[in-house]
């Protein structure tokens, strides 16, 4: 994972602000291209409603965690690297953590586990490993809103398509009709590995067929 | 017996019926990267039920003692401090920064003495013990083990045994499950899979398949703890 995602990201010349903000939307898509962050991809897409929620509290940690990660870049040494990012990134999820308990305790009690997984989603520790320890403030915050942006759209696919299918609403609401027969499967866990390997097969193809030389 | 009972019903529930893999999907870095040889994924799986066993141990001991509400050693020293006061501490919002501490620290003495006593362990998974910090399999047991453990009436408290119950069967329903996804793995290189499938593709609607088939085991703790307590 790590030697994939640095042979990707140039250190010191590099994309600038804007193209790594782009960057992370879709050419190097957390989810979909990097296969970074599975864990609460597959766990809080049952709906869109605890997607979002997981999608607002990786964008807080991922902002926070790369701005701190830059500013502190300098005294970094490289054996204690790994350990100070868990360790600032394990900060800023506990404030999130006591955040949801604290005003939203039905989505706390819902997202359950996968709260405090956020410290050990791959998706943040690269982040902070390949851009905001050796980049300014500027390019490592640009550079995580992208990521997030990324990381909620994958999310938000995926769990439009177990949401509808699989209770018949999208965001609470219903869309299909009330005959719709409730697709069980696809909010356990089998559906979202069936969905998100199917997306993924999907999002390769678009891609692929956009920039046959990619490959 | 009752004991036994729930030691039982703890490790069938962590290894299959709610499979770490399968059905929490913690550790699925691992699965997918990991999974493309049989006695690699089984070398990962056996790191991994190591170190997920050592940090529960670790976990476990903290918790009980100093992180939780009106944890016994912190109470002490609080007492030390303010004689005479009867506040409970509770120290459990430092709980995420103490495990992820715990599983970082515990990797890196593991692989030291793995490195110096073993050598030829080492070179087997050494490759992989680096990678375990960031396994969400670990600190997930802990969070579980916290949750019987942090806030809960006395007399329902987990002890010792059965937190590393949970841990170790946990770790080996990690294994099973990354062992059988690489033999299917193994097999998959032979076939004709459609060019935008290839690689994560396929082996995710593989995962699905077999998490299908472990739902199989949903409801097996129910009949099973019927029998146990008559």
């Amino acid at each position: 994972m790590t030697e994939a995602a640095t042979a990707a990201g140039p250190v010191d010349s590099g994309p600038t602000a804007g193209e790594r903000f782009i960057n992370g939307i879709l050419p190097e898509n957390p989810i979909y291209r990097q296969l970074l962050g599975m864990c609460p991809t597959l766990a809080v897409t049952g709906g869109m409603q605890p997607a979002m929620t997981m999608t607002g509290g990786v964008l807080f940690v991922l902002v926070c965690a790369n701005v701190i990660v830059s500013l502190i870049r300098g005294l970094l040494k490289p054996h204690l690297r790994i350990l100070v990012f868990t360790l600032t990134i394990a900060t800023f999820v506990t404030i999130v953590d006591r955040f949801l308990a604290a005003y939203m305790y039905q989505m706390s009690k819902q997202l359950g586990p996968y709260v405090p997984l956020i410290i050990v989603n791959c998706l943040i520790i690269s982040r902070c490993e390949v851009c905001a320890s050796k980049q300014s403030v500027r390019v490592a915050l640009a550079d995580a809103v992208g990521q997030s942006i990324g990381f909620g759209l994958a999310l938000a696919s995926i769990a439009s398509v177990r949401e509808i299918l699989g209770s018949g609403t999208w965001f609470g609401m219903r869309v299909l009709p009330a005959a719709w027969p409730e697709w069980v499967i696809m909010v356990l866990p089998p559906g979202a590995f069936i969905t998100l390997g199917l997306l993924m097969g999907l999002v390769n193809w678009y891609v692929d067929r956009r920039q046959p030389s990619r490959r | 017996m009752e004991y036994l009972g729930s030691l039982i019903l703890i490790a069938l529930g962590a290894a299959l019926i709610n499979n770490f893999v399968l059905y929490y999907f913690v550790g699925i870095c691992p699965f997918l990267g990991v999974s493309r040889r049989v006695d690699m994924a089984f070398g990962m799986g056996c790191a991994v039920t190591f170190v997920i066993s050592i940090a529960a141990f670790l976990s476990w001991v903290f918790t009980t003692f100093i992180l939780r509400p009106g944890a016994p050693l912190s109470n002490w020293i609080w007492s030390l401090v303010n004689p005479g006061s009867d506040t409970v501490v509770d120290l459990s919002i430092l709980n995420y920064l103490v495990y992820i501490f715990v599983i970082a620290s515990s990797v890196q003495f593991v692989e030291m003495y793995v490195r110096k006593f073993h050598p030829p362990l080492y070179k087997s998974f050494g490759i992989f013990l680096p990678l375990i910090t960031t396994n969400c399999a670990i600190l997930f047991a802990c969070l579980e083990i916290m949750k019987h453990v942090s806030g809960v009436p006395p007399a329902q408290m987990w002890d010792l045994g059965r937190a590393l119950t949970l841990a170790i069967f946990g770790g080996i329903g990690f294994t099973l499950a990354i062992v059988l996804m690489a033999g299917m793995r193994e097999e998959l290189d032979l076939c004709d899979v459609p060019k935008a499938l290839r690689g994560a593709g396929i082996t995710l609607i593989v995962a699905g398949i077999l998490a299908m088939a472990f739902m199989g085991f949903t409801g097996m703790d129910q009949s099973l703890s019927g029998l146990l307590t008559g």
